[in-house]
């Protein structure tokens, strides 16, 4: 097999480049489909017939939790590839993304908790659901605590793929706690393999939205790790060309 | 590919499952502490603790819940379609609380095998629907 594109795809240079041309389209596009998504969700799709307005939240809260939970998968990958062909940009990618994610992870549990109170009647119950997305958000904590505690870059490089790698066993937890334990959260409305309990103008929004998030960090994510790219590749020929004909 | 990336991943994927196998061992001996709420099928097989604080859940019974017209208090069934429970609280219920509506109640269990609650919450399922899809449904059901 052919593994010259994979390699390419390892170069922090030709990764620039690339991130130039695509890290500003894709946060933009993202941005705009989000606010289609969450104008269309919060001012004109159907009320609910049990929690009336307030389900609304599902068109922030869904797409961040599964973002949240996108990241970490990411980074578990980028960690095995970084622990296995050593590439460059793997340990690049975790640090950028892990910020990221923990946001969505926070995002996730304020809304969720906002969405509790009126209709569970509680902010926060320790089910397994709330409980391993809270281990999720500490995990990101976790990673970045790593990332800025240890001055030897290529060890906390090490350490922090480790702890990616590991995490990830967290998320099916995550997945299947509402099916495996009783949970207050509610099971998935989602399912890949079924059709979605919810009619289309109520899921239409959503799949706006969740798709404009997922570009938008994806857009953000490119920019930090170009920005990372450049302090670790500081010392290289092609950053100092880079920076006298394009600028930072 | 290369004999030593070939090693490292043996390596890795080895310690990942030993790991996944570890937690999920844990998880399952733990699963009865996990799980948020007992099913009135459990309390009724004696397995929920009697004067200790927990939680049971389950669905509203219909035409099973009794308010006093003089106070706060509030008596309803629960069931998960094999057994029933019964639940006896006092305060203000949550906005989504009605018949046919799944439940968890913390409180104690009596020596009558009642669960004296002292907080109940709502619990959503996963269907969504507009109101008038939702009328509509009822009136089919109704004819």
């Amino acid at each position: 097999m052919n593994w010259t594109w994979f390699h390419k795809l390892g170069s922090p240079k030709w990764f620039y480049q690339w991130a130039s041309n695509w890290g500003g389209r894709c946060v933009y596009v993202g941005l705009a489909l989000l606010l289609v998504g969450v104008v269309w969700g919060l001012g004109f799709a159907p009320q609910d017939y049990q929690q009336g307005n307030s389900f609304r939240i599902i068109y922030i809260h869904v797409p961040v939790a599964v973002l949240a939970q996108s990241c970490y998968l990411a980074m578990g990958v980028a960690g095995f590839v970084s622990l296995v062909w050593q590439m460059k940009l793997a340990p690049v990618f975790i640090k950028s993304v892990a910020p990221v994610g923990a946001i969505m992870a926070l995002i996730a549990l304020v809304s969720g908790a906002i969405w509790g109170k009126p209709t569970w009647g509680t902010w926060w119950v320790w089910d397994a659901r709330l409980t391993s997305v809270l281990v999720l958000f500490l995990l990101y904590m976790g990673v970045m605590a790593i990332q800025n505690a240890l001055d030897d870059q290529v060890f906390a490089d090490k350490a922090v793929a480790v702890v990616s790698l590991v995490g990830v066993i967290n998320l099916p937890i995550i997945k299947y706690s509402v099916e495996w334990w009783n949970t207050l959260h509610q099971p998935a409305t989602f399912k890949l393999t079924e059709k979605p309990s919810m009619p289309m103008e109520m899921w239409l929004p959503l799949l706006f939205s969740a798709i404009g998030l997922y570009l938008f960090a994806a857009g953000v994510s490119m920019w930090r790790m170009q920005t990372e790219v450049l302090m670790r590749e500081r010392k290289a020929n092609w950053v100092k060309k880079e920076v006298l004909e394009h600028g930072i | 590919m290369h004999p030593v990336r070939k090693k490292r991943i043996v390596t890795i994927s080895v310690i990942l499952v030993v790991l996944a196998t570890a937690i999920g061992l844990v998880m399952y001996a733990l699963s009865q502490n996990i799980n948020l709420f007992y099913s009135p099928t459990q309390v009724e097989a004696g397995e929920a603790p009697q004067g200790v604080t927990l939680r049971a859940g389950g669905m509203v019974v219909e035409n099973s819940v009794e308010r006093a017209s003089d106070s706060l208090n509030v008596a309803f069934l629960v069931t998960d379609y094999k057994h029933s429970l019964r639940i006896e609280y006092k305060g203000i219920l949550p906005d989504l609380f009605r018949e046919g509506q799944g439940i968890v109640a913390q409180g104690k269990l009596d020596e009558r095998g009642v669960l004296i609650a002292s907080e109940v919450l709502a619990k959503h399922d996963e269907e969504y629907m507009p109101p008038e899809v939702s009328a509509a449904l009822e009136q089919s059901k109704a004819q």
